[in-house]
């Protein structure tokens, strides 16, 4: 998605009444956030690697988020941190969405001996809680950004198999289907030509949805000390050091707020989405 | 008139849809109900009785705007805040409903919800007086071994035998006036006329008031003193069954009686009468029944004709005479 | 509904031999050699330690072989040896156990009854200020990271106003109570000591609430939606006609209703615990389970992050049987079938 194309969004794919106050508000905080990510490089702001000013300054006309342990500027560092956390992100959910919406697909058509292997192992795979799979996978690969996000992707793609199943499962049973098989359409070809399309609505949503609860994950694998290492501007770590310096809130104040702004604005964009192509659910 | 009547409905008009759209569920209607009589209420589906019985027992949403008057036992109604009207409702009136399939709690039994209709008002009572009249209750309206149901749900009874509970539910607390909205349009054939013959006989034995919403012409002939006839939002001929059903004077209740080939059958769709029922959002001007009216002249597209009294019946129709003498 | 749990309950063990063998799979591609995920790097220097651990975890013999014997450890409760405390896992995740047990259901028990209200008050005042006001603060609840949102009310609370206690479970110097349920306050109220309880209480309020608000927030979303939907019901505007009040309505006639599909919601929720748990035990200094994963994690002890992993997804698996069944009593149209 690019910077350019994101403020005609509304206009040309929804209807005033989709617009709500929180809709719009979730557009702008996300807007606001992929720019930042791509054109962060070109502020003129410190660098976030530098000592700046003294260390643990409380916030001041220069620092407006203070300083940390190390004498950076928390500002810059939380404007830096949404470059790892949305491209990881982006990652996780890209990779988990084809993985899991292919396998579910194919679980879907397929039925009988395939969907049971796929399934199952959605299954089991579900019955972990996610974090501690997560930390798991991530500590076994050894810690950092991309062995984080592998793990994640392993956490998050059974859900978008089950989603996608249940999808094709509904479509397959539609008379377009059956006449397109009828008509002597070869399985690949009847499953992406005419099923798939009629399956990506909710997924679509749930992915936007996810959005949030992946960058949630994430900041939290690195609070942990699995994802990025210390001097990778990064919205967890940061606020794992901020935890040392305790006394010192505004050290983790302004990556919290970051992570705090991402996931709800994801979650209303999200909501908006899903009125917008399900209006049978508001 | 010696005495207040035991209901006296003035002028009633709902509105729905909020200030923005405002739609006129129910124009203007009025009737009365003299104590221990039977008022049968009859129209097609859509027409407003059931938000009209909604809206004098106060159950309609807090948005919806209502206006006149509606008096029980002289004491005035419209206004009153919730907290009056629930020490009234299922106290000295009471309602039961189309389908008893969806009007009973599906996780409460049924001792437990007849036990809290008598709950609500009489506060005194012991839980084992409650169950004991509970108990009454169930044997009052005639459901066999008692005992047994009041530990039962809902789902585990059959329509005939729900509805027997929501009558027990409705004669908790020996009300004055009894609504009952289509009580038996949802029930087999054969469990209608069960029913009917207790409500009549609980309206004997006890002297209530009772409100008959129905589709079956032929039961309102049989059971009721007065009826109202209801057309897309008004009230459109009112008076002595006999008289009404003997010599209708509104196009459309000729037409409803038109279309009964024998008095005691039940007819759902209205054959005789040409064209449907017009939509909340589409009444046409002047009277609302023209489209579908043989009688049809210039002034009923234009004026909504009143409801004036021809002798003891009340008619909105300008061609009333015509109508009768036809 | 009988028939619906029998199958799950069949279908429990063929989970957990699931669960415990993807847990095989991860620890056996632990960056090229499974044996460090057994003794850890430092260790395998030492020769008698390695061999001690290849004849244990049969090692040096195929793959199947080593598969039977990892499920046979782990069926009799063997997960190996931590490599930080030296001690069993077993007996480390035991004897953290109840800290964990409290906490999630302090904080399970503070999140539903709150987000109960929350939903039945916006779902009663639909689309007035308050429905928004409580549908933001639910939203803000699920949305915030807790290990931030706990180091800022630790802040505000403890540090800034002095209302709260700082971390752990009790001050650092109390000496516990004798240990009877592992429960701080119930122990402290069994052995008479008052003093003790309100201690113990005073520091689970923090970290309850900072877990709890996660579980407030889902469970107020969906008591919200299913108000919605069970007031438009006819059986509630029987209810009124029978001359019951709003509170009746709402509380004995509509919650009740309501109530059946959030008891799944609830269940689901003890997977964010469980997250929500081992951060927030990070943040608070709380020795429960949660903190031993981060350690283990941290310090790359695997047989201790990988018996985390597995009990924490028996546990899951526990808890959604529990919801089924839960669910099952709480509607007697499945109860009776």
């Amino acid at each position: 998605m690019s910077a350019s194309s994101a403020p005609a969004k509304p206009r040309s794919f929804a209807l005033p009444s989709h617009l709500t106050l929180p809709v719009l508000l979730g557009a702008a905080i996300t807007l606001f956030w992929i720019v930042t990510a791509l054109s962060v490089d070109l502020w003129p702001i410190y660098d976030p690697l530098d000592m700046v000013a003294r260390r643990l300054m409380p916030p001041s006309a220069e620092h407006w988020f203070g300083t940390d342990a190390l004498g950076r500027d928390v500002l810059t560092r939380t404007l830096h941190g949404a470059r790892s956390s949305l491209i990881m992100s982006c990652a996780v959910i890209f990779f988990a969405v084809s993985i899991g919406s292919a396998l579910g697909a194919i679980a879907g058509y397929a039925g009988g001996f395939i969907d049971n292997a796929i399934m199952r192992l959605v299954d089991v795979t579900l019955s972990f809680p996610p974090i501690l799979l997560a930390m798991a996978v991530t500590a076994a690969l050894g810690p950092g950004l991309e062995n984080a996000a592998i793990a994640m992707i392993i956490v998050w793609w059974p859900a978008y198999a089950r989603l996608m199943r249940g999808q094709v499962l509904a479509v397959k049973a539609r008379e377009h289907v059956e006449a397109a098989v009828a008509g002597g359409a070869g399985h690949a070809r009847t499953l992406i030509r005419h099923i798939l399309p009629l399956c990506w609505g909710p997924i679509l949503i749930n992915a936007t949805m996810d959005f949030g609860q992946v960058v949630l994950l994430a900041a939290s694998l690195s609070f942990i000390g699995l994802g990025a290492s210390p001097p990778t501007p990064e919205w967890g770590s940061m606020i794992s050091e901020g935890a040392i310096h305790f006394y010192q809130w505004w050290i983790c104040a302004g990556p919290g707020l970051a992570i705090l702004s991402v996931v709800l604005g994801f979650n209303f964009l999200g909501d908006g989405l899903s009125d917008y192509l399900d209006p049978r659910r508001s | 008139m010696s005495a207040a009547p035991l209901l006296e409905v003035r002028d009633l008009t709902v509105r729905l849809g909020g200030p923005a759209r405002r739609l006129e569920a129910v124009r203007e209607a009025s009737f009365a109900l003299a104590e221990g009589t039977t008022l049968g209420i009859v129209g097609e589906s859509g027409c407003g009785k059931s938000i009209t019985m909604l809206a004098l027992m106060g159950l309609l949403a807090p948005d919806i705007e209502i206006s006149g008057s509606v008096r029980f036992r002289g004491e005035e109604l419209i206004g009153k805040s919730q907290r009056e009207l629930s020490s009234l409702r299922g106290k000295r009136m009471a309602m039961i409903f189309q389908d008893p399939m969806t009007s009973l709690n599906p996780v409460m039994t049924v001792g437990e919800q007849i036990g809290e209709a008598i709950a609500i008002h009489a506060t005194a009572l012991s839980r084992a007086a409650r169950q004991a009249r509970a108990l009454d209750l169930l044997k009052v309206v005639a459901i066999p071994f008692p005992e047994r149901r009041l530990r039962q749900y809902p789902h585990e009874l059959s329509g005939g035998m729900r509805q027997r509970v929501m009558i027990a539910i409705a004669m908790a607390n020996d009300p004055e006036l009894l609504i009952a909205d289509e009580p038996t349009t949802a029930l087999d054939v054969t469990v209608q006329a069960q029913i009917m013959e207790l409500l009549l006989q609980l309206q004997k034995e006890r002297k209530m008031g009772l409100v008959l919403i129905s589709h079956d012409l032929g039961v309102v002939a049989r059971v009721a003193n007065e009826v109202a006839i209801m057309y897309a939002g008004r009230i459109c001929e009112r008076g002595p069954v006999g008289t009404v059903f003997g010599r209708p004077g509104h196009p459309y209740t000729r037409g409803l009686l038109a279309s009964l080939p024998k008095i005691d059958r039940t007819v759902e769709s209205l054959i005789a009468i040409p064209g449907s029922l017009p939509s909340l959002a589409q009444r046409p001007s002047g009277c609302r029944f023209h489209p579908r009216c043989t009688f049809a002249q210039s002034i009923c597209t234009r004026d909504d004709p009143a409801l004036l009294p021809r002798g003891s019946v009340d008619v909105a129709c300008h061609f009333a005479d015509k109508v009768e003498t036809s | 509904m009988t028939r619906y749990i029998i199958r799950r309950l069949i279908a429990m063990p063929f989970l957990l031999l699931g669960i415990i063998t993807i847990a095989f799979f991860i620890s056996h591609n632990t960056r090229g050699d499974p044996l460090i995920s057994i003794i850890g790097e430092r260790q395998m220097e030492n020769p008698d330690v390695v061999a001690a651990a290849k004849a244990r975890w049969g090692l040096d013999k195929s793959l199947p072989e080593q598969y039977a014997i990892y499920v046979g450890n782990l069926t009799t409760g063997d997960f190996g040896t931590s490599l930080r405390t030296k001690r069993p896992v077993a007996q480390d995740l035991l004897d953290r156990l109840p800290a964990t047990l409290e906490l999630v259901i302090a904080a399970m028990l503070a999140g539903s009854l709150t987000g109960i209200v929350l939903g039945v008050i916006a779902a009663r005042f639909r689309d007035s200020g308050i429905d928004h006001l409580a549908r933001l603060w639910a939203l803000i609840g699920s949305s915030t990271p807790v290990f931030w949102s706990g180091l800022i009310l630790l802040y505000v609370f403890s540090v800034a106003l002095g209302w709260l206690p700082g971390p752990g479970r009790l001050n650092a110097r109390t000496l516990p109570p004798e240990t009877i349920t592992g429960f701080l306050t119930i122990d402290s109220l069994l052995s008479g000591n008052l003093q003790l309880f309100r201690e113990s209480l005073y520091h689970l309020i923090l970290p309850a609430l900072v877990l709890g608000w996660t579980v407030m927030g889902i469970v107020s979303r969906l008591v919200r939606v299913s108000m919605l939907d069970v007031l438009s019901q006819d059986y509630i505007v029987a209810a009124r006609a029978r001359g019951a009040r709003e509170l009746r309505v709402l509380f004995n006639h509509a919650l009740r209703n309501a109530m059946i599909p959030t008891l799944t919601i609830i269940g689901f929720t003890f997977a964010y615990l469980i997250t929500g748990a081992v951060l927030t035990e990070t943040i608070f200094s709380w020795p429960g389970i949660g903190s031993y994963a981060v350690d283990a994690a941290r310090n790359l002890d695997y047989p201790a992050i990988m018996g985390v992993t597995i009990v924490g997804g028996m546990a899951f698996l526990l808890s959604n049987l529990l919801t089924d069944i839960a669910y099952a009593f709480a509607d007697p149209r499945i109860r009776l079938r």
